[in-house]
Formats: structure tokens, sequence, C-alpha cells
């Protein structure tokens, strides 16, 4: 069994101090906004289950539960015209983003309303209006694109930066370690993101790698880099903050590096054969979400009732958005060839 | 067009023109690859262009074709225009993942959100005894893939034309160039212009038989052309400039005039796109007028390899079209 979460995340701990701090400098509305996106991924992923099981969705899915803190701690960090890449396990990161429920919802189960008509589905959303420059599925394959976006934004000298996502798999393929490489040597104002579930599908990060954290490996492309508790959104936030303000100022990338744990398997196929119940158990105890919940209570920035409220109109808000995005017409199969080409 | 513009231009000063030219009236244009720079890319293509429009635009890389590529991508994904150098067409193996999953894909997956405007030029082909890593004729890769289109020009005026017609395209490209085409001279006008794609040319009118061919394939074929001439067969060569998309309007007229067609490319016969044209042809309109079975000549089922007279022996000839045609031309008559 790999190393415990108590044990992994020990010495990744903020100290009281310093998360009450960056606490207290954050607006009350942002670090609500933050929880209720917490819960909205959430509740739209178990929704996405719930609909799988009743036999709505046609296709698979990746599921974060569990991972929440992550991207909403990283992109809390960014403003709203700064861009992001990610990857098949991405429903936070376009919550996070500030997706439209709605168009979320009906892409997922394949309407022609959908944020890319149906034709991406759970693995590939993509809401390039908003930000959001989409999601591949072939493990590691964002990251030089990525690369290429902000070289763009270097080019332009436009000031926006962004964030690149991807899994501890993504990390042993080549084009992640071309892809930093090149964003090191130009310079240019991308951070990335490991969020580091343990496993890459069903094998743990550990046997295939043979550093500590996937953080360590920005030091071969002369970066910094970061191992953060990705399950407190307040620890991603400040080491994301830090990397953006750094790309923002010209400096170059950096790495950053969220200890999490999926508490689902890879996709629908999984059986979980890998690892233990205990070992799942054991990291639930450290949902991000009750754990951010108590902070903003502990702090009192949040009631109890606030937090409930919060809570309450993320799951009525998934609810609507479901409903809604049923009733939206499917594609129309003469339609099938349409948009493979750019007018 | 005034014809005082026109002068005479190898095909690889033809590319340069037209890259110049973009980039002088598109600030969105850059050009990036792998030796691009001070050495003028691998075959010179580039010579002069890091002087005139310096390192932000003309972008030296690392040697990671994967991540090139898919830089470019990233790039076009934001609006600029990137022209990506990949010195051998061998190395799209390595730009395969990102052409064939992000280049290609990301419109459609995306719903039609965004596009991808970039030009991947390459040089093809065999003959300088660069073996079998550095000499692949490798557009059957990438013509059955939805997303791409592919084109392989072979006169410097299409040339130029065509790489307008890339940059100005809003999807991605496959430019495929051929090392023994890149001294070749032919006249170019001086002033930008596009060629369409997916328009065949008529290299040389004939009623004979006709010959499809595409890049160094349609030199070999109007010089054996010329010499089936002097025995008195007339064959029309027909320049298919554009692989995707593919002019089969083009492709049926002549063989419905002609009754006869051979089709000829670099790459081994078994796979290659030949397969793709003689289909068109067996299952179209035309088919009813052939007068004899399609013929088909490749590149023999082997890597290419160093020796100079196997290197030869490894793709046609003029020699092995001249005799192709004429037993097709002669058939049954």
């Amino acid at each position: 069994m790999p190393i415990s979460p108590r044990e992994l995340l020990a010495e990744f701990q903020l100290n009281d101090s310093l998360r009450q701090k960056i606490l207290a400098e954050l607006p009350k509305e942002k670090l609500a906004l933050m929880l209720k996106q917490m819960f909205l991924t959430r509740y739209f992923e178990e929704n996405a289950e719930d609909l799988y099981m009743r036999g709505m969705v046609h296709g698979t899915m990746h599921l974060s539960i569990g991972m929440e803190a992550s991207p909403i701690g990283s992109i809390a960090a960014i403003g709203p015209d700064d861009l992001i890449i990610h990857h098949h396990r991405g429903h936070g990161h376009t919550i996070a983003k500030g997706a439209d429920l709605v168009l979320m919802v009906a892409e997922f189960i394949g309407k022609e309303t959908g944020y890319c008509r149906g034709r991406g589905g759970s693995m590939h959303i993509a809401d390039i209006a908003g930000g959001n420059m989409g999601a591949t599925g072939i493990v590691g394959a964002g990251l030089a694109p990525s690369v290429g976006i902000a070289l763009a934004l270097k080019l332009k000298h436009d000031q926006r930066i962004l964030l690149s996502f991807f899994g501890d798999g993504a990390s042993n393929e080549g084009e992640w370690h071309e892809s930093l490489n090149m964003a090191s040597i130009w310079k240019l104002p991308v951070v990335f993101i490991c969020d580091n579930n343990q496993y890459g599908m069903s094998m743990a990060a550990e046997k295939v790698m043979n550093v500590r954290h996937v953080a360590e490996r920005a030091c071969a492309y002369g970066i910094p880099g970061e191992t953060v508790d990705g399950n407190d959104p307040v620890a991603v936030y400040i080491a994301v903050h830090a990397a953006v303000e750094r790309a923002r100022n010209g400096e170059g990338p950096s790495l950053v590096e969220c200890l999490t744990y999926r508490w689902r398997g890879h996709s629908k196929s999984d059986r979980n054969l890998y690892r233990t119940n205990a070992e799942i158990d054991e990291w639930k105890q450290f949902d991000p979400i009750p754990r951010f919940a108590g902070y903003l209570m502990q702090y009192g920035i949040l009631n109890e009732e606030e937090v409930d409220k919060v809570d309450r109109s993320a799951q009525a808000a998934i609810k609507q958005a479901t409903e809604i995005a049923l009733a939206m017409p499917e594609p129309d199969p003469a339609a099938v060839e349409e948009e493979v080409y750019a007018p | 067009m005034s014809t005082n513009g026109h002068r005479e231009l190898t095909y690889l000063e033809a590319l340069r023109e037209a890259m110049f030219q973009e980039m002088q009236r598109d600030d969105n244009v850059f050009i990036i690859g792998e030796d691009i720079g001070d050495y003028g890319g691998a075959f010179g293509v580039t010579m002069g262009m890091l002087k005139e429009f310096g390192p932000e635009r003309i972008i030296d890389t690392p040697i990671s074709e994967a991540g090139v590529t898919g830089v470019t991508i990233g790039a076009a994904m934001m609006g600029m225009r990137p022209i990506m150098e990949i010195m051998f067409m061998d190395f799209l193996t390595l730009s395969a993942n990102q052409l064939v999953h992000n280049a290609s894909k990301n419109r459609y997956m995306f719903g039609g959100n965004i596009s991808i405007p970039m030009v991947l030029r390459t040089p093809m082909g065999s003959g300088t005894g660069a073996a079998a890593q550095h000499s692949s004729c490798m557009e059957n890769w990438f013509v059955g893939v939805p997303g791409l289109k592919v084109v392989a020009p072979y006169t410097p005026k299409d040339a130029k034309g065509m790489l307008l017609t890339a940059i100005r395209d809003n999807n991605p490209v496959i430019f495929i160039e051929h090392k023994l085409l890149y001294r070749t001279k032919g006249t170019v006008p001086e002033e930008p212009y596009v060629v369409p794609f997916g328009k065949a040319s008529i290299a040389r009118e004939g009623k004979d038989a006709t010959i499809l061919a595409y890049s160094i394939m349609v030199q070999r074929s109007l010089e054996a052309a010329a010499q089936l001439e002097k025995e008195g067969l007339d064959i029309e060569v027909i320049d298919l400039r554009s692989l995707r998309p593919l002019d089969a309007e083009a492709i049926h007229a002549s063989v419905t005039k002609t009754g006869r067609l051979l089709i000829v490319h670099e790459a081994p016969t078994m796979g290659g796109f030949g397969g793709e044209l003689a289909a068109v042809v067996a299952t179209g309109p035309s088919f009813d007028r052939l007068d004899a079975p399609i013929v088909r000549l490749g590149g023999k089922e082997c890597p290419i390899p160093y020796n100079r007279i196997l290197e030869r022996a490894a793709v046609p000839q003029v020699e092995d079209i001249t005799q192709a045609a004429r037993k097709l031309a002669l058939e049954g008559r």
C-alpha cells in the first residue's frame, strides 16, 4: 500500500497563521464562490454517476470526486480573462473557469446545445469564449499546445497567463518534458499544474518515477517546482498565486504539484483491483470540501448557516441545470460532418 | 497579373517568397522549426529570413518535433498563423500525435468554436542518398484524417501560390515539398497570388492515356510523356496538386477522355494514396469509359536503401513510367 495520506501530506501542511492571513485577505464573496464551485463539482459528478446508472449517458466519464481543491484553488488565483487548458478529468476546472452549468450538463449528455454541440462530451469540454481552451484525452497532449498558447500571448504582448493542468501520469510522457523545456527557454507565461491523484489509471505514481515528487522534475528545466497539499484549496491558491505572479512578471513558467486522490475509479471500467478500500477510506478523511468549509467557519468568514446555504444552492443549481439540459435537443445526424473544417 | 512581373525562380525561392510576402502582410504569421534561423533550414528554404524578421518571428526550436508541433497548434488556437518546418517528412511520426489528435480534431471536438490556421511544411522523398529514415513519403498517413488538408505542389508557381493559400487557410495544412524539386526552376509571378486547394491541373494534354501524379512524379511523368510522344503516343499528365481536398472531377474528366489510367507515386504501392485514386475511378462516373484496367506504379515494398543503384530502383523512375504508360496506351488497341 502506498504511503498514507496523513504521512504524505504532513510535510506540506500550511501553518495556521498563514492560512488565516490569506483567508483574511481574500474577499468573502470570492471564498464563498470557491466553496460553491467545490460543491458544484461534487454534485455535478454525483449527478453524472446517477445519470449514468439510469442509462441516460451514452459514454464514459472520468470523475474527480475528492480532487476538487486543486482546480478550484488554482483557478481562484487567476483573473477571468486568463486562460486554462485541462485534461480528461476536467469537470472541476471547467466549473472553476465559470462554465454555464446548463451548457456543461448538456455537453455531458451529448446535446446539440452543449458547449461542444455534443461532439466532445465529458472528456473534451471547452468554453473558448470563457478562456477554457479545452481538454485532450491523450495523456500529456495538452502540454505542448499550452506552451503554444503561452508563446502566442508573449508574442502578442498580451498580459494574460495560462494554467496548464495535467495528471501525474502525463509527467511520464515525452511531450511533457519537451513542453516544460520550451516554456522555460522562452520564459513563457504559463503555470504547469499537476493534479497528482497518485495513480495513472491503475499504475501507482511512485512505481513509475524515481523521484519522490513530480515537482522535483522542474529542476531539470531550470524552473521552480513546488509540491502542495492538493486537498487544501488555500495551499493550492498560495502556490499557484505566486507562480502566476512570476509568469505575469515575465519570469517564466513554474510547476506546482497538488497532492490529491480520486475516490472513484479511473473510468467506468475500473474495478479498483490495484488499491484497497482502506486506502480510499483513509483519503476520504481528507475530503477537501469539509476541510475548506471548516477553515471558513473556523476563521469566522462563513457561519454554518451560510455554508449550508452555499451547499444547497449548488445542489439546486445542478438539479435545475440537469432538468433544463435533459429537455434539450439531440444533434441532427445530417450535421455529423459539420465543422470539421473552418470556412 | 502583369507578365513583366514573371521571373524564373527555383521552387525553393518561390516558397521563401511566399513566406516573405505573407509575413510582411500579416503580423500573425511566424515560422517555427529546427535550424531555420542562422542555418536557414536544412535545405535553405528560410535562408536570410532571421535577418529580415528577427528571432521573434523566425523561431528556432529544440529538437522536439512532437512538442513543437503542439506549440504550433496552440499558437494557431490563439489566432496566429504559424508555419512550422519539419526537416524531413520522416519525422512526422513524432508530430503525428499532435497532428492527428489536436490539429485535426480540436475544432470538431470543441463544437466548431475554434480553428487551427497552421501550415506544416515538410520535404519528402528519396534521391539524395539519405537512406531509410530521411527519405520517406508519408502522404498516405495523413490523407485519411478528416480535419487536415494535404497538398503537394510540383511547379514553383504552384509552390508559391499554394503556400499563400495554405497560410491564409483557417485549417491545418500539411504542405509537402520534395527535396529534388527545391532546385527546379519555373516562371513565378512576383506579386502575391493564390492557387486554390482541391483543383488539379492538366500538366500536359493528351488523348491516349492519363497519368495521375503529384510532386516529383509529375516531373518524371512529363518526361515519360515526352518520350512517348516520339513514339506517336499522346499522354495526358494530371498534376493533382492537392490530395485532400481531392479534385475528383478533374480525374473523371481526364479518364473519360483517354479511357486509360496510370497512377504514379513515390510512396510504396501497398496502402498508398494511389489506392484511393483508383477507387475514385472504379466507383465513379468514369469507370464505364475505361478501356483497360487501372495501372498503379508506386515505390517498391521496402524502406529506401542507401546505395545509389538500389535507391533508384526503389521508386518509379522515368523509364518505369514510360514503360508502364506505353503498355497501357497500347493495350488492346
